[in-house]
Formats: structure tokens, C-alpha cells, sequence
């Protein structure tokens, strides 16, 4: 009899022992159809629109003026509007995971939590993509980047890694949506036939797509999902390495470095699964939702965070042992230069976020405190965004030439588009909490289902 | 519970999506088209002038030479355009009292050179010099056309980069003998003039010449000759 009651635990991580097929549905739904609007979400909302005006300000004076607004020179080219890009398109890795490669491992944890990461993954790569474009002196040219027959003979240069970016980065888009959405359809379903405005559920129907819940239309369902999801698992791994090539082909000495691809994309895991709990935690918290959105589900995000993050701890090793290894004068200056540089303080600020708090997940108690894991994943999040601006503009401002050498000094308009993205981040995330089943009602009845199959 | 939506909504759906993408597959099929049409590229597009200057008549009828007026066509990187004191080398004695030639005498009198509208407009980050074209074997004709044939003057080619690169990948396809490089024919309608049987006899081996495929033959040999390479690095042209 054990073994039923470890089965009988397994479910009770997951669902709230009384969950019925009609409690979990009422409960995701009813989020979107019969709650009023409340206060916490206007703010939220405000906040989002507010910074969003932000956005369009310092685009249009991005526009108006060119590049120059920007703290970038000569040496360091590449300033924010990569070090964002890059920071961006990592917290958009969390969502594919858990959707793909959690699904095809039958991670049940994934359940509940996969909607809303797989949503923060598009926010998160429709800020990431704002920026290759705004960092283009003209912008108006970006579509340069699509190879479709000019008038001038020539193609994008296939040979970049540049190209690469812009073709894994609108894959990865493209994918995230159709999976997000495919997964959506049968919740979409339910919202239709509970909503009670003809027009409501018309809007519902026509994106539910006819679903009718018959068991054909599940068969292909669960085909088309599987399918999509093996096409997908690939992709986790390729975005960001396509983006670390960007890096790691180009000769600047801190860059030119095989451990590039598997360090970004341990980071960016590390990065994204962080956001994902920035979101979960107070959205559980604010809806109710601990019952769907359990600790259990909390803390297995945190594991994941914490290999993760070794990864990335091992991949900062990898870069000393590089320096030291190549023996090489320049290189192993541009690394001391690192943590005792003019940029020392930001070196030791990564440290400490991605190196030395997230030890603090070893401990299970720490795992399952929300308030104290909700400051980790901020305090990774942080982290994160200064390893990439340790790579990206820090290596840039040590050249080979003395004579060249420069500072980066962010100016207002670096940092008042950074604040403008979590604009856009912020405003369609809470857009998405309002009209759309923010936890696959299905998946969760599934579990039910599993769960009354096994009771029996 | 009504139906939410009619029967014939499915129908509709499909229309609307099959509608969208075909609509899209056409709008871009039009914008292809259009930056292609003389309406962007000019070509064939014939431009005012103050004078109406006929190339079919001194160049076709009377057979004056391309450079008795584009004087620095072989040493420049412009061909140029001839001073007034040119056309009156025989204007002062023909159609002198032409209403026609009024401009011209004008400007004669007044020492103000007359305005020539450009036919042939590179944008101007695109570095372009006749002299090596001339130099290289490649005539008037495979940019100019048949000037010989132009009332009035026209761009007779696209001058899009597409249409650069096509010769510049594959020069080997429009070279000619540099005696005939101011010929305004393809080298195709030459076959019988003295300067490319001279070409034929001095360059390809005697079992060769009466090959149909001599002119491809010639210009093969041409292209050795004259070392004509693949010139398609971007500094080429944008310097």
C-alpha cells in the first residue's frame, strides 16, 4: 500500500486534494470571465502604460536624433541595446523549456505553470527583438536583414552571425506562438462555452478554432503538441547559442571563446526560470492560486534555477582558466581587468548575484519561502543583466590600442528604454492575465483525472 | 442555446485566411514589380531637354564618332558633355537660323553653357568611371543601348545594382574588340564589319573562325586578353 500513498503525495504536490473537474475550471476561469477588475491589477496596468509612453519617448527621440543619444563610442559599440537584447531573449528561454522539454520529459510540475512562461517568453522575446532594430543606425532599413529578391542582386551576408541571430531569434518567436497557442485552444474552448456576451464568446469561439473537446479532436491534438514540442526542444538550446556566436566568432579577446554557447544558454535557463517565479509568486499570491501554483511547483523551479546556475558559476571559472591558459598578455589583462578594472564594482555585483545567493537554494526552506525565493530570482535577474553587460560592454572597452580606449557612460535615454521595454513586457502581461486562461485548465484536469483513475 | 456561429461560418473563416494570405503573396508580388518599373528606374523614360538634341541623326545619319563630343570618355571617370563652341563647329554654318538651334546660339553669345538634363543618374554612392569600362572592351552600347536609334535621349537599361552585378559577375558576356567598343550594336549584329573579322584573325586559331560560336569564342579570348575578372567586392563601387 505504500506505493499508492507515494502516488496519493505525488498528486498532492501538484493539485489541492478537493480540486474537482468544475473547481480547477472555475477557478483559471473565472479569473477572466466573472471577477471584477480589481485595483491591484489598474495599478499594475497604469504602471505598464506609463513606462510603455516611455518607450515610444525614447524611440522617438532615438528616431529624431540617431544612435548618438546613446552613451556608446567608438570602442564600445555595442552598449545597452545589446546588453538588453541579450538579457531579454535569455528570460524568454524559460517558457520553451518548460513547455517543451519538460513535456516530452513528463515533468508533471509543468502543468500549471507552463501558460503564463510560455506568454512571458513571447513578451520576453518581442522586447529582446526591439533592439537589434533601434540599435541599427537606420532603422528604416532593418528589413536589409530578410533575404527576399532586391533590386540590388545582393543577399544578407549568410556568413554572419549577425544573420543567424535574426533568423534563430524569428524561429524561436514564431514557434513559442504557435505553441502557446496550440496549447490554448481546448482553454479557449471552456472560456466560450462559460462566457455569457454573444460577442464574448464569439471572439473566444473564433480563436478556439471549432474545438469541440470530441475525442478525435484530442488524438490531434495531443500529436499535434507532441510534435511541436520535439521541434521545439531543439530551439531552447539554438537561440542562444546563435545569440553567443554573435560573440564568440568575433576576435575581441574576452569574446573568442568555445564555452560561449553552453554558458549562455545555462544562463539564460538560469535567468528566464528566475522570471518566471518574479511572476509566478505574487500572481499566486494576488489570485489565489496557491493551490495550482504550489510550493512544490515553486521549489522545483528553484532546483532548476540552482543547476542552472552552477552552470553559469562554472562558465565564469571557464573564463579565468581560459585567460590564465592562453597565456596570452592581452587577454589575461582584459580578465584581471575585469574585477579590478574601473568596472570592478559591477564584476563583484554578478558575483554575488549569481554566484553566491542563489547557494542559498540548497536549502529546502529557502526553496519554499515565497518572499525569500522572489528576492533571489530579482537578485538573479540583476545578476544576469550585469553578466551581460561584463561581456558585452565591458570587453569592448579595453581594445588592443591604448590610444582607443574609452568609458560607457549610460546616458538617460539608455536607461529610460530600458524602463520603456518593461513598458511593453508589463502592459501585455497583464493584458494576457485579464483575457486569456493564464494555467491550462485541461492539463490540470488531466491531473484530476489521473488522479480519481488511480484512487479507483 | 443558440449557435454561436452560422453555418456558413467555417466557409468564411477559410475565405478570410485564404483571401489574407493571397492578398499578402500579391501585395508583395506588386511591390517586387514596381521597384523594378520604370517608374522607379526610369528606364526608357525620355527626359526634356532645351534643346532636343537627336542622337539617331549625328550619330546614325551622319556617323560622327561618340567621342567628337564625350571628349574624356577614354581618360575620365565622366564622359562629359560637350561645350557649346562643339556644336558650332558646325552649327555656325548648318541650321544656323534654326528656331531649334536658338538655345544653342544663345549660349554661344552669352558664353552661358546650355543645361542638359542627366538621362543616366548613379546615386551618388556609387563610384562609377568610364575610362576603365572603355579600356576593359566593354562598349557604349551594353549600358547606352542603340543611341543610334534615339530621337531623343533615353536610359536604355535599368541601372539597378541587380543589373550591374550581372555584368560584373560575368563580364566575360559583354566584352568586345576595343575597335568596336564605340560601335553603338551588339557585338552579335558586327559579325561582318572589318574590325571584328581583323579581331577574329589575329586572335583565335584558324579552325576556330568559322565556328557558329565565334562570337562566344572571341570573347573568351577577349577576357584573357583583357583581364577581365569577377569584380564584385563591395569597394568596387561603393569607395
Amino acid at each position: 500500500m505504500t506505493a499508492t500513498t507515494q502516488q496519493h503525495d505525488r498528486f498532492d504536490d501538484l493539485i489541492p486534494a478537493e480540486a474537482t473537474y468544475e473547481s480547477v475550471t472555475a477557478e483559471v476561469a473565472d479569473i477572466v470571465l466573472e471577477r471584477p477588475v480589481k485595483r491591484g491589477w489598474l495599478v499594475g496596468m497604469f504602471i505598464g502604460f506609463v513606462l510603455l509612453n516611455v518607450l515610444l519617448v525614447s524611440i522617438g527621440w532615438l528616431f529624431a536624433i540617431g544612435v548618438g543619444v546613446w552613451g556608446i563610442n567608438v570602442p564600445i559599440a555595442w552598449g545597452f541595446a545589446i546588453v538588453n537584447f541579450v538579457w531579454w531573449i535569455g528570460i524568454g528561454h524559460a517558457g520553451t523549456l518548460i513547455s517543451a522539454i519538460l513535456f516530452l520529459l513528463h515533468q508533471e510540475w509543468r502543468t500549471s505553470i507552463n501558460r503564463f512562461a510560455e506568454a512571458m517568453t513571447l513578451f520576453a522575446v518581442a522586447c529582446a527583438g526591439l533592439y537589434p532594430l533601434l540599435h541599427l543606425g537606420r532603422p528604416k532599413f532593418f528589413y536589409w536583414l530578410v533575404p527576399y529578391p532586391a533590386t540590388t542582386g545582393v543577399w544578407p551576408q549568410f556568413r554572419s552571425p549577425l544573420m543567424w541571430d535574426f533568423l534563430a531569434v524569428s524561429t524561436y518567436g514564431t514557434v513559442s506562438l504557435l505553441f502557446w497557442y496550440l496549447g490554448m485552444v481546448p482553454d479557449l474552448a471552456t472560456l466560450r462555452d462559460r462566457t455569457v456576451g454573444k460577442w464574448k464568446a464569439r471572439a473566444f469561439g473564433l480563436m478556439a478554432l471549432g474545438w469541440r473537446n470530441s475525442a478525435s479532436h484530442w488524438q490531434h491534438y495531443q500529436r499535434a503538441y507532441l510534435l511541436l514540442a520535439a521541434l521545439a526542444t531543439p530551439l531552447v538550446v539554438s537561440v542562444h547559442t546563435t545569440v553567443s556566436w554573435d560573440f564568440s566568432t568575433g576576435i575581441v579577446p574576452a569574446w573568442h571563446s568555445t564555452v560561449f554557447p553552453p554558458y549562455f544558454v545555462g544562463g539564460a535557463i538560469f535567468c528566464g526560470f528566475a522570471m518566471v517565479l518574479v511572476i509566478a509568486i505574487p500572481l499566486r499570491h494576488f489570485y489565489d492560486l496557491k493551490g495550482l501554483i504550489t510550493d512544490y511547483h515553486i521549489d522545483c523551479m528553484a532546483k532548476v534555477m540552482l543547476a542552472a546556475g552552477l552552470s553559469v558559476s562554472y562558465g565564469y571559472t571557464m573564463d579565468a582558466w581560459g585567460a590564465w591558459y592562453k597565456n596570452e598578455p592581452f587577454d589575461s589583462y582584459i580578465y584581471t581587468n575585469r574585477f579590478s578594472g574601473p568596472y570592478a564594482g559591477v564584476y563583484w555585483g554578478l558575483i554575488v548575484c549569481n554566484c553566491l545567493i542563489p547557494q542559498l537554494l540548497w536549502f529546502p526552506k529557502v526553496r519554499r519561502h515565497p518572499l525569500a525565493l522572489f528576492g533571489i530570482a530579482l537578485a538573479i535577474n540583476v545578476g544576469m543583466w550585469l553578466e551581460r553587460f561584463v561581456i558585452i560592454s565591458i570587453s569592448l572597452h579595453r581594445d588592443y590600442m591604448p590610444s582607443t580606449w574609452e568609458m560607457y557612460y549610460p546616458t538617460v535615454w539608455d536607461w529610460s528604454l530600458y524602463a520603456g521595454t518593461f513598458g511593453i513586457f508589463v502592459s501585455l502581461l497583464f493584458l494576457f492575465l485579464r483575457l486569456l486562461p493564464a494555467i491550462s485548465m485541461a492539463e490540470v484536469r488531466e491531473l484530476v483525472h489521473q488522479r480519481e483513475e488511480e484512487q479507483t | 442555446m443558440p449557435q454561436l456561429f452560422s453555418r456558413s461560418a467555417d466557409m468564411m473563416l477559410q475565405a478570410v485566411l485564404i483571401g489574407g494570405i493571397l492578398l499578402v503573396t500579391l501585395l508583395f508580388s506588386a511591390l517586387f514589380a514596381v521597384v523594378r518599373s520604370p517608374d522607379i528606374t526610369n528606364q526608357n523614360v525620355t527626359i526634356e531637354q532645351t534643346v532636343p538634341f537627336s542622337h539617331q541623326h549625328h550619330v546614325g545619319d551622319i556617323g560622327i564618332d561618340c567621342r567628337y563630343c564625350h571628349q574624356s570618355v577614354e581618360t575620365s571617370a565622366i564622359a562629359g558633355v560637350p561645350p557649346t563652341q562643339v556644336c558650332m563647329n558646325c552649327h555656325r554654318e548648318l541650321w544656323n537660323q534654326s528656331e531649334m538651334l536658338a538655345p544653342v546660339r544663345e549660349s554661344w553669345e552669352t558664353g552661358q553653357p546650355l543645361v542638359w538634363n542627366r538621362v543616366h543618374d548613379l546615386p551618388d554612392y556609387v563610384y562609377f568611371n568610364h575610362s576603365i569600362h572603355i579600356h576593359k572592351g566593354i562598349g557604349c552600347y551594353e549600358c547606352h543601348g542603340e543611341v543610334d536609334q534615339m530621337r531623343l535621349t533615353r536610359q536604355a537599361e535599368p541601372l539597378t545594382m541587380h543589373w550591374c552585378l550581372d555584368c560584373h559577375r560575368n563580364p566575360e558576356a559583354h566584352v568586345r574588340p576595343r575597335s568596336l567598343v564605340f560601335t553603338p550594336k551588339p557585338l552579335e549584329d558586327l559579325a561582318d564589319t572589318t574590325e571584328f573579322q581583323e579581331a577574329v584573325a589575329t586572335l583565335l586559331a584558324q579552325d576556330a573562325r568559322d565556328d557558329s560560336g565565334v562570337v562566344e569564342l572571341l570573347r573568351q579570348r577577349l577576357a584573357t586578353d583583357y583581364h577581365l575578372d569577377e569584380r564584385t567586392d563591395c569597394y568596387t563601387c561603393h569607395r
